[in-house]
């Protein structure tokens, strides 16, 4: 950098600075004053009884909207602007060479902080065995990395604290770690489609987030903030409604008597009925929270949220492309029964 | 000029394939604009992330979609004859 721009760049700095701080008391501000300012609205303005059922689904409603959509604007963007410092080369070139069993453990934490796109998977994958890195250990970054979701961390973090957003870490991690494992034990490169071995990493390879300015950083931010939401918020809103009409008009003992502790089959039923829901983290969140208020058991909830957002039936038809329908089945099984036994701890362990 | 547009075809990609053709026009130069989807030509290019944007068989950018301003000033270098005058 010349010394021109390095002189500069304090003005520059500053005014860029001024602006964050400004929107980040923006959000502050705007999520302190929700909730208050329904009470005010609704209650006083418009006279409705706190008390009766369609007064709470609706203020549920609003409120829940609004709460939920501000943690994702702050989360999704102070994820975005922070993985923007990893690169998927970044990592590859951490990952090639390695032995399986330091190497899946290495793969798992990557996944969590490489910024990766399900839409990637393929690419990414031959290029991981291109580089050398072992089919075992590319399959655990690849259960990683839509399992345990930063946005999702971030959320259960802000919804439930820090002990259930630790858990989740822990739990997604050592299924990862397994998975990558038990796969690469069972001799997984035997169910690779072989063009994957024969395709060579061509070109010259540049690192897609290197040499970025950080209004770059800011604006990938913005964009994804942007994205995700144009992406997610009809289910969200769907979500947030199904919440807040379980929150007013299920009967308390409805979820309790029927997805309890009380119904074994309860955890394995969510893990499959997550199977063909495709959503990212961000938009399973408010179905989660609503049920969870419902009195649905953590460990059930987390394999839920597990299961939609780690096996989704369009990754499944990606990878298809590059695993043979043995590797896909295995791939299903080993992560299915980790999210089961997930569910079913938790529950044991969480009172 | 020939510009590919890297990706199976996501959302990302369409927004990228968006931005170059606004930029195309913007600056007035002769381009043809390809989408390449075949996974081996992808890695081929030394391209992991998708999307990704080769300007004449040079990878200028992966794994994240710049904004049209970005693509346009990376165009403008690598022909000649484009517009100075554009916004």
């Amino acid at each position: 950098m010349s010394i021109r721009a390095v002189g500069r760049l304090p003005a520059s700095t500053r005014g860029r600075w001024v602006v964050l701080s400004l929107a980040a008391a923006a959000w502050a501000a705007a999520y302190r004053v929700n909730g208050w300012i329904w009470d005010l609205l609704l209650y006083d303005l418009f006279g409705l009884a706190p008390a009766a059922r369609s007064t709470e689904t609706i203020h549920f409603f609003l409120y829940d909207s609004i709460k939920i959509a501000l943690l994702l604007v702050g989360i999704i963007f102070a994820v975005t602007v922070l993985r923007s410092y990893m690169s998927i080369e970044r990592t590859r070139a951490l990952l090639g060479g390695r032995r399986a069993g330091a190497g899946t453990v290495l793969a798992a934490g990557l996944g969590v902080v490489t910024p990766f796109c399900s839409c990637s998977a393929v690419p990414a994958f031959i290029g991981f065995v291109a580089a050398g890195v072992p089919i075992g250990v590319t399959l655990s970054f690849l259960i990683a990395s839509p399992l345990v979701n930063e946005i999702a961390v971030g959320m259960l973090f802000a919804m439930f604290g820090w002990k259930i957003a630790a858990l989740y870490v822990t739990a997604g991690l050592t299924l990862a770690i397994a998975g990558g494992w038990v796969l690469g034990r069972l001799g997984a490169q035997r169910w690779v489609e072989p063009f994957v071995f024969e395709t060579r990493l061509g070109g010259q390879i540049i690192d897609s987030t290197e040499g970025l300015g950080f209004d770059q950083r800011i604006q990938m931010g913005v964009e994804e903030v942007g994205t995700i939401l144009r992406k997610i918020w009809p289910y969200l809103l769907a979500g947030i409604g199904v919440g807040a009409a379980v929150h007013g008009w299920a009967p308390e003992s409805f979820f309790a008597t029927y997805a309890g502790r009380g119904n074994v089959f309860a955890v394995l039923v969510a893990v499959v009925v997550g199977i063909p829901l495709y959503a990212n983290a961000a938009g399973v969140m408010p179905v989660v929270l609503a049920l969870h208020e419902k009195g649905l058991p953590m460990g059930t909830l987390l394999a839920f949220m597990m299961s939609v957002v780690a096996l989704s039936l369009p990754e499944m038809i990606l990878l298809r492309r590059v695993l043979k329908p043995q590797l896909l089945a295995a791939f299903v099984a080993v992560v299915g029964t980790g999210i089961v036994a997930v569910g079913y701890l938790f529950n044991a362990v969480l009172t | 000029m020939i510009i590919k547009v890297l990706g199976p075809g996501c959302a990302k990609c369409a927004t990228l394939e968006r931005r170059t053709r606004e930029a195309v026009d913007a600056l007035g130069v002769g381009a043809t604009i390809e989408k390449v989807d075949d996974y081996p030509t992808i890695v081929g290019y030394g391209v992991t992330a998708t999307p990704a944007l080769v300007v004449d068989e040079k990878v200028v950018v992966s794994g994240r979609v710049p904004t049209a301003a970005w693509i346009r000033d990376v165009l403008r270098h690598r022909a000649p004859g484009a517009r100075h005058d554009g916004p």
